[in-house]
C-alpha cells in the first residue's frame, strides 16, 4: 500500500516537472514583490491596482508584443507582509520557482534592500518603485528604482525649509528599525546641518516600527527648542505622531517625506495633518496631460486618488514593457531573456513618465524631481513646490 | 522641571494601559495557576468591538437624527463592549482552556498563543489589513499648566482605569463571587470539592479579565486612534511582564508594576537616546526580578496567593 503511493507521488511529479518543462513559451510572467499585509497594506493595495490596471491595457492589445510575436502576460502577486525577511522568500520564490522575467516591487526599502540582494545574485532584473533608499541599487547592476534617492530627498527638505519660514533650528523624530527612515533621517541631518552648522538639529530621537506612544520623544524634542521637526514616517505613524504633538501643546510645523504620499495619511490624522508639507514624487491635485488621464482612470475604477506609489508603479511597469519590446525576442531561455531585459532598461533613455521623464545613471536610479505638497484644508495634496537636481 | 512633569502625565496614561491588561493576566493565573498568553489579543478584541459599537452609535444617532453627546457614546462603548468583550474572554475559556484543564502545563500555554493567533489572523480575513481610525468621540481639549499640556483624554483614561482597579479589588474582597474566586486560588483541587463551581468561577475570571482589556482597548482607541490587527501582541508581552514584575496572581502587584513598567519605559526615553528605550527598561525589569524572583508581592511558589 505503502509503495502504490510513493510510486503515484513519483509519477505525479514527474507529471508536474514535465509539465513545467514543456510550458508554453508565449507566456511572459512578471513578479510582483508588494505589502499586501502587515504595516502598509495601502501601499500594496496600491502597487496591486496599478499593476492589474496596466495588465488591462495589455489584454486589452492582445498581448505585449515581442518583435511581432504576441505573448500573454501573467503577473505574480507575491504578498511580503511589509517584513524584510518574507520579500527575500518572495523573491526567491519568483525568481526560482515561477521563473519570472523580472521583478517589481518591493515597495519600501526595509525589503527591497534585502530583496535587491536576492534578485542581483541571481541575475533577475527587478525595479522597485518606491525605495529611496541609496542601498537598494548601490553596486547592484540587475537591480533598478522607479524613483528620486533619499540623499536627494534629505537636502530638498532642507532647502525647502530653510527657504520657506527661515528656521535654524531643527529636530527630527524617525524609526531606526527600518531602512528607509534611518537613512533618510540621516541624510536630512547632514543636509540641515551642512546649511546651519554643527549643532542646529537640537533634538534627534528615534523610536522602534510598532510604537504607539511617542510622548516621551515629543516632550523632549519641545523642550530643545526646535522650530520645526521632520518625521519621515509611514502614514500609520504620521496620524500618531502629529496627534499626540498637537495633545502635547506643539503648534509649529511638522514636515515629512514620500512615505506620507499615502491616501490612508489624512483618512487616518484627519484635520490634524491640514496645512502639513511634505516631499514626494508626484502631487495629484492639479496634475495634467497623462498623469490627470491615469488618476482619472484609477479613481473611476477604485474610487480614490491613487498615491505616490500607484503612480510610480504604473511608470515602472510601463518602463519593464518598454524594456521587454527593446529586447526584440523571447529566446525561452529565461538566464538569456533576464539579461536582455536588464540591459534594455539600463538602455532606456528619456522615457516619459506620469512622475516624471527618466534616464538611469550607471547605478540603476533615475534623476527626476522631487514635488513638495501641502496638505490643503479640505485634505487634499495640493502641488506647492517643485525642486529638480 | 516642566519636563519631567510633562513625562510624568505622559507615563500616568503609558502604564495605565499596561495595569489593566496586567490585572487579566493575573487574575487567571491566580485562579487557574496558568496564564493566558491571548489576553494581548482579547485587548484588540476588544477594541475592535468598541471601535464597531461606537461606529454604530453614531451612524445610528446620525440616521435618526438624535444628538447624542460624545461623553454618552464614549460610555456606551464601553459598558456594551466590556460586556460582549467578557463573552469573548468566556468562550476562550471555554474552546481553549477547560478541556486542557488537566492536560500538562505546557499545553494550556501553547492554546493561548495559538488562539491569540486565531485571534490575529481571523481579524485580518474578515477586515482585511487595513488600519481603521477609532472615531474621536469626545472633543480633544487641552489644559496648560504651567507649561505641563493635560488633555481631557489623558485625564479619563488615569482616572477611568483607577476606578476600575478598585471596582476590582471590591469585587474581589465583598461578593460572594470574590470570595469564590480567592478561595480557588488558595486551592483550586480541594475548594471545588467544597461545592463551589469551578468551571463558573473559572468563567468568571476570563470574563472579568477580558472586560478590563476591553475597557483598555476603547481607552486605547481614544489616545491612539489607529487599531491594526496585531496591536495586541506587544502590549500583551509587556503586559505579562508588569503581572509578573507584580507578582504573580497578586492584583494590587499587578495595577503598581503596570504603572511602574509605564514609568520606566517612558523616562528612560526621555533621558537616554530613545533607541534604547526596551533595552534599559527591560533590563531593569530583569535587575528587579533578580533580586525579587516572586516580583513585588508574590510569594514562593506553594505558599498562598493573593487575590
Amino acid at each position: 500500500m505503502k509503495r502504490v503511493k510513493i510510486l503515484s507521488l513519483l509519477l505525479v511529479s514527474i507529471f508536474l516537472l514535465t509539465a513545467c518543462g514543456t510550458a508554453a513559451p508565449e507566456v511572459i510572467k512578471i513578479g510582483i514583490n508588494a505589502p499586501i499585509t502587515g504595516d502598509i497594506p495601502k501601499v500594496g493595495e496600491g502597487t496591486k491596482y496599478a499593476a492589474e490596471m496596466w495588465l488591462e491595457d495589455i489584454e486589452a492589445a492582445g498581448g505585449l508584443d515581442v518583435g511581432g510575436t504576441k505573448y500573454t502576460v501573467e503577473l505574480v502577486i507575491e504578498d511580503n507582509e511589509s517584513k524584510a525577511e518574507s520579500a527575500t522568500k518572495a523573491n526567491t520564490k519568483m525568481i526560482t520557482q515561477d521563473e519570472v522575467l523580472v521583478i517589481v516591487g518591493p515597495q519600501s526599502s526595509k525589503q527591497a534592500v534585502p530583496a535587491g540582494e536576492i534578485a542581483d545574485n541571481n541575475e533577475t532584473p527587478m525595479v522597485s518603485p518606491w525605495s529611496t533608499n541609496p542601498n537598494t541599487t548601490l553596486d547592484r547592476p540587475w537591480v533598478f528604482r522607479g524613483c528620486f534617492l533619499d540623499p536627494f530627498q534629505g537636502p530638498v527638505v532642507a532647502n525647502f525649509i530653510t527657504d520657506e519660514f527661515g528656521f535654524t533650528k531643527a529636530a527630527v523624530l524617525y524609526d531606526v528599525a527600518s531602512d528607509y527612515p534611518k537613512g533618510l533621517a540621516e541624510n536630512f541631518k547632514s543636509a540641515w546641518e551642512e546649511l546651519h552648522g554643527e549643532g542646529s538639529v537640537v533634538a534627534y530621537e528615534s523610536f522602534t516600527t510598532k510604537d504607539t506612544d511617542f510622548s516621551a520623544q515629543l516632550t523632549t524634542i519641545i523642550g530643545s527648542g526646535a522650530e520645526f521637526f521632520f518625521t519621515p514616517q509611514y502614514y500609520n505613524e504620521v496620524a500618531l505622531i502629529v496627534q499626540q504633538a498637537h495633545e502635547l501643546g506643539w503648534d509649529a510645523p511638522i514636515v515629512g517625506s514620500d512615505s506620507w504620499g499615502s491616501t490612508e495619511t489624512v483618512e487616518l490624522c484627519g484635520e490634524d495633518c491640514y496645512g502639513l508639507f511634505f516631499s514626494t514624487h508626484y502631487a495629484a491635485a492639479g496634475a495634467t496631460g497623462a498623469t490627470k488621464a491615469f488618476i482619472d482612470r484609477y479613481n473611476d475604477t477604485y474610487g480614490y486618488v491613487p498615491d505616490d506609489v500607484g503612480a510610480l508603479t504604473w511608470d515602472v511597469l510601463n518602463l519593464v514593457q518598454m524594456a521587454i519590446e527593446d529586447c526584440g525576442e523571447i529566446t525561452g531561455d529565461i538566464d538569456v531573456d533576464r539579461k536582455c531585459v536588464r540591459d534594455a532598461l539600463a538602455a532606456i533613455k528619456d522615457f516619459p513618465g506620469i512622475t516624471g521623464d527618466m534616464t538611469f545613471t550607471e547605478e540603476g536610479d533615475p534623476i527626476k524631481c522631487a514635488v513638495i505638497v501641502r496638505i490643503s484644508d479640505e485634505g487634499e495634496y495640493e502641488f506647492y513646490k517643485s525642486a529638480c537636481p | 522641571m516642566t519636563l519631567f512633569f510633562q513625562n510624568l502625565v505622559n507615563a500616568l496614561q503609558w502604564g495605565s494601559f499596561y495595569a489593566l491588561i496586567a490585572l487579566g493576566y493575573s487574575m487567571v493565573y491566580g485562579v487557574l495557576m496558568l496564564f493566558n498568553f491571548a489576553h494581548g489579543d482579547i485587548f484588540m478584541v476588544g477594541a475592535y468591538i468598541g471601535f464597531f459599537i461606537s461606529s454604530a452609535l453614531l451612524a445610528a444617532s446620525a440616521f435618526f437624527s438624535i444628538a447624542l453627546p460624545g461623553w454618552l457614546v464614549l460610555a456606551l462603548t464601553i459598558l456594551l463592549a466590556m460586556f460582549l468583550t467578557s463573552f469573548v474572554g468566556m468562550l476562550v475559556e471555554r474552546i481553549g482552556y477547560r478541556p486542557l484543564r488537566g492536560a500538562p502545563r505546557a499545553s494550556a500555554a501553547i492554546t493561548g498563543l495559538m488562539i491569540g493567533i486565531i485571534l490575529e489572523t481571523g481579524n485580518l480575513a474578515l477586515l482585511g489589513a487595513q488600519r481603521v481610525s477609532f472615531p474621536a468621540l469626545i472633543e480633544t481639549s487641552t489644559f496648560d499648566l504651567g507649561g505641563v499640556f493635560v488633555t481631557n483624554k489623558k485625564i479619563l483614561i488615569v482616572f477611568f482605569s483607577l476606578f476600575l482597579m478598585l471596582a476590582l479589588h471590591q469585587l474581589i474582597q465583598r461578593t460572594k463571587w470574590g470570595m469564590a474566586m480567592r478561595a480557588m486560588a488558595y486551592d483550586y483541587i480541594v475548594v471545588p470539592l467544597m461545592g463551589v463551581p469551578i468551571n463558573t468561577i473559572a468563567a468568571l475570571t476570563f470574563g472579568l479579565g477580558s472586560a478590563l482589556a476591553a475597557a483598555a482597548g476603547i481607552l486605547f482607541g481614544l489616545a491612539y486612534p489607529v487599531l491594526d490587527p496585531y496591536m495586541g501582541i506587544l502590549f500583551g508581552w509587556k503586559a505579562f511582564v508588569a503581572a509578573i514584575l507584580g507578582g504573580r496572581g497578586s492584583i494590587l502587584g499587578a495595577a503598581l508594576a503596570g504603572f511602574l513598567l509605564g514609568f520606566i519605559e517612558i523616562f528612560v526615553a526621555a533621558i537616554f537616546p530613545s533607541t534604547l528605550r526596551d533595552l534599559i527598561a527591560y533590563s531593569i525589569v530583569l535587575l528587579i526580578l533578580t533580586f525579587r524572583p516572586h516580583g513585588f508581592f508574590g510569594e514562593a511558589y506553594s505558599a498562598r496567593l493573593r487575590l
